[in-house]
């Protein structure tokens, strides 16, 4: 039982990686009040631009390539998140819908560009990130064979963006802002914040980090681009939700889904495992946050104006 | 009660959203070195060249009549029901476990799977109903959940109960007699896709219209949808609608699924949502959630699907396209306020004096505060 779970955790913190990443990206969009349904395809196109620049450049620059491929896929799905915010913020459009359209555009254009590109519709890459193990660290007991033995070096950089970011929302002038568009617009613009800068800001914010999640998926897990995140995307909402809206409430949540996928993913080629339903599995994450969304009915920790375009002259 | 004038600010709007998501393909074409106007040709040649192209057309647009229906009912109770694609799975679950269990005649054995689909969505979405009218959980966040437990539980399932003879990801074909096709029709057709399934959308476009327009359940779910508090005030019981509405909402999208999984195909693979589910929602917004206005939408969209396949064919256009624009009329659907804020200036040109009624959409008015 202990070796099995030595045996999983690499698995499992390495499909929490670009569900953490993404769910927080959702954290910032959702606080600063845009709901963001359209997380999976924000997913998607940094799946798509990251497998896309880095089999392109991979030939030439094999040790930077991987790098150069993340920075693509953050940008371009921070360019592709404009579009969510223009229609939330600009022209108060709903935000329900306006995610939808982003998730079957991405579906749509970035298979449509794949299959002129490559054929196929498929993008692989040849060579994905390799897994080190952390000198020193992986020496201690339990914690060091968890934590520091075969990761990746994304998980760490990930990890450091959490960091930075609950800093960013909880200790500093710009999160507090951040915060207050999400509960109160008005009583934010009052106070001389910008509310509409301050949601395009967060929805940008959300695509970078959907778009890192993404590519991060490729270069860590799944090695080629094939026309769908799989519900990952929506996987990362439901943690969002299941974790309340906050940082560390999403770290543990994503790191329960992920090792509950995990374990669904490999309890076929391991017996104590087969004897689990992998529906239960699979289900469960989806299942707990609808628990989970019934029992905080009463005291739902949601930012307060989510949804609500944000309309200057209505006071 | 509709005004003439707001017909036809519906009918302009989604003649914009058409418009712009065709230019958006356009663009896309252009990109990749193709002619949009030659691919638009080939687009809509493959949907309506022959007798056979049409009914595939109306074949394809027969499970989008019922998941566009399916949102706009709820749309119209203020409720936005995005679980149309779990929700046809399981009616589409529910269709194939009878046809492949149960050994009966032709017409006993439709009649159970048209029933047995429309139940099975109908409880499926019911749940998201009842957790909004009990919890206050809103549906958007629920039906999500409810999707993707739907599509684990097809992908356990059917490997399980109902594998296929040679692959693990799809599962029996269904008999014949299980089938909405029909010889008859398949023949009127020279051998298109199309069954019996587009006369059941028919119906139910003319059902739905009868329930929202002429009967109290109808009056009663709109009312709810326009002011839940006023309606509340009026004696209306509001919980009840809410569930209703949803429990009406995942019957027809059961009823979608059954028609797409034992009447397009005859068979269902599993890992995969149908994309019908969403593109319902496309379907509800560009027909302005009324049930012929859905009818026109989905038989626009099945011509766009089926003609995509040849379009392919004849240039270097990836099939995507298609997908491309009505996505694209989604998002301008949803900034229809774009159109909406110059509606005046549109007006002028196009309608002189008409005044336009001053209704809100019902879906900005249920602008999703209550999360």
């Amino acid at each position: 039982m202990v070796d099995l779970i030595y045996l999983l955790f690499p698995y499992a913190i390495a499909f929490t990686i670009p569900l953490l990443i993404t769910s927080l990206g959702g954290l910032f969009s959702e606080r600063s009040g845009v709901i963001n349904i359209g997380l999976e395809g924000l997913m998607l196109m940094g799946m798509f631009v990251g497998a896309l620049v880095i089999s392109r450049i991979e030939g030439f620059t094999p040790g930077t390539a991987i790098w150069i491929g993340l920075l693509a896929a953050m940008f371009f799905g921070a360019i592709f998140a404009l579009l969510h915010a223009f229609a939330c913020v600009t022209l108060n459009a709903n935000q329900v819908i306006s995610g939808i359209a982003i998730n079957m555009i991405a579906a749509a254009v970035t298979v449509y560009l794949a299959r002129f590109i490559t054929g196929s519709g498929n993008v692989q890459i040849i060579r994905g990130l390799s897994r080190q193990t952390i000198p020193l660290l992986s020496e201690i007991p339990i914690i060091g064979r968890l934590f520091f033995t075969q990761t990746y070096a994304t998980t760490w950089l990930v990890l450091a963006i959490l960091a930075v970011a609950t800093f960013l929302l909880y200790k500093t002038r710009f999160g507090l802002r951040l915060r207050a568009c999400g509960e109160h617009p008005h009583a934010a613009d009052s106070a001389g914040v910008n509310v509409y800068l301050m949601r395009y800001l967060a929805v940008t914010i959300s695509g970078a980090c959907a778009g890192l999640g993404g590519a991060t998926f490729i270069v860590t897990l799944s090695g080629e681009f094939n026309g769908t995140a799989a519900g990952l995307g929506f996987l990362a909402l439901a943690a969002l939700i299941f974790g309340q809206w906050k940082p560390w409430g999403i770290l543990g949540a994503t790191f329960f889904f992920g090792f509950a996928s995990t374990i669904a993913n490999v309890s076929q080629a391991i017996p104590v495992l087969a004897q689990i339903p992998g529906i239960y599995l699979k289900t469960f994450p989806y299942v707990v946050t609808l628990v989970a969304l019934v029992l905080s009915s009463k005291s739902s920790q949601a930012p307060r104006a989510i949804g609500e375009p944000y309309d200057k002259g209505k006071r | 009660m509709k005004t003439k004038a707001r017909v036809k600010k519906d009918f302009t709007m989604s003649f914009f959203a058409i418009l712009l998501g065709m230019l958006a393909g356009s663009v896309l074409m252009a990109v990749t070195g193709n002619n949009p106007l030659e691919g638009f040709i080939y687009l809509f040649r493959g949907g309506l060249m022959n007798i056979e192209r049409i009914g595939n057309t109306l074949a394809t647009a027969t499970p989008l009549i019922f998941a566009g229906l399916s949102v706009a009912f709820a749309f119209k109770t203020g409720l936005f029901n995005i679980g149309g694609a779990g929700q046809m799975l399981i009616g589409g679950l529910c269709a194939t476990a009878i046809g492949l269990t149960f050994d009966l005649p032709k017409p006993l054995l439709l009649t159970m799977i048209v029933f047995g689909s429309l139940v099975g969505g109908a409880l499926w979405a019911s749940l998201p109903g009842l957790l909004k009218a009990r919890f206050n959980v809103h549906e958007v966040v629920s039906t999500i959940m409810m999707n993707w437990i739907a599509y684990w539980t097809v992908y356990y399932i059917v490997p399980q109960y109902f594998k296929g003879p040679f692959l693990e990801t799809e599962s029996q074909r269904i008999p014949e007699s299980a089938s909405l096709k029909v010889p008859w029709l398949t023949e009127l057709f020279n051998g298109s896709y199309i069954n019996l399934g587009i006369f059941l959308a028919i119906i139910f476009v003319v059902i739905s219209a009868l329930i929202l327009e002429r009967t109290t359940l109808g009056y009663e779910l709109k009312a709810v949808g326009y002011n839940r508090d006023a309606a509340e005030a009026a004696g209306i019981n509001v919980n009840r609608n809410i569930v209703l509405s949803m429990a009406i909402a995942g019957a027809l999208a059961g009823l979608g699924g059954a028609t797409f999984y034992v009447g397009f195909a005859s068979n269902m693979q599993i890992g995969v949502l149908p994309a019908q589910g969403f593109d319902g929602i496309a379907v509800a917004l560009l027909g302005a959630n009324s049930p012929w206005g859905v009818f026109g939408a989905a038989v626009f969209f099945g011509l766009l699907h089926t003609g995509k396949g040849f379009m392919n064919a004849m240039t270097a256009i990836p099939p995507e396209i298609a997908d491309t624009i009505i996505a694209t009329i989604i998002y301008f659907a949803a900034t229809s306020v774009l159109i909406e804020r110059n509606w005046d200036r549109i007006r002028k040109i196009n309608f002189g004096s008409l005044v336009p009624g001053k209704g809100k959409n019902t879906l900005e008015a249920e602008s999703g505060g209550d999360e």
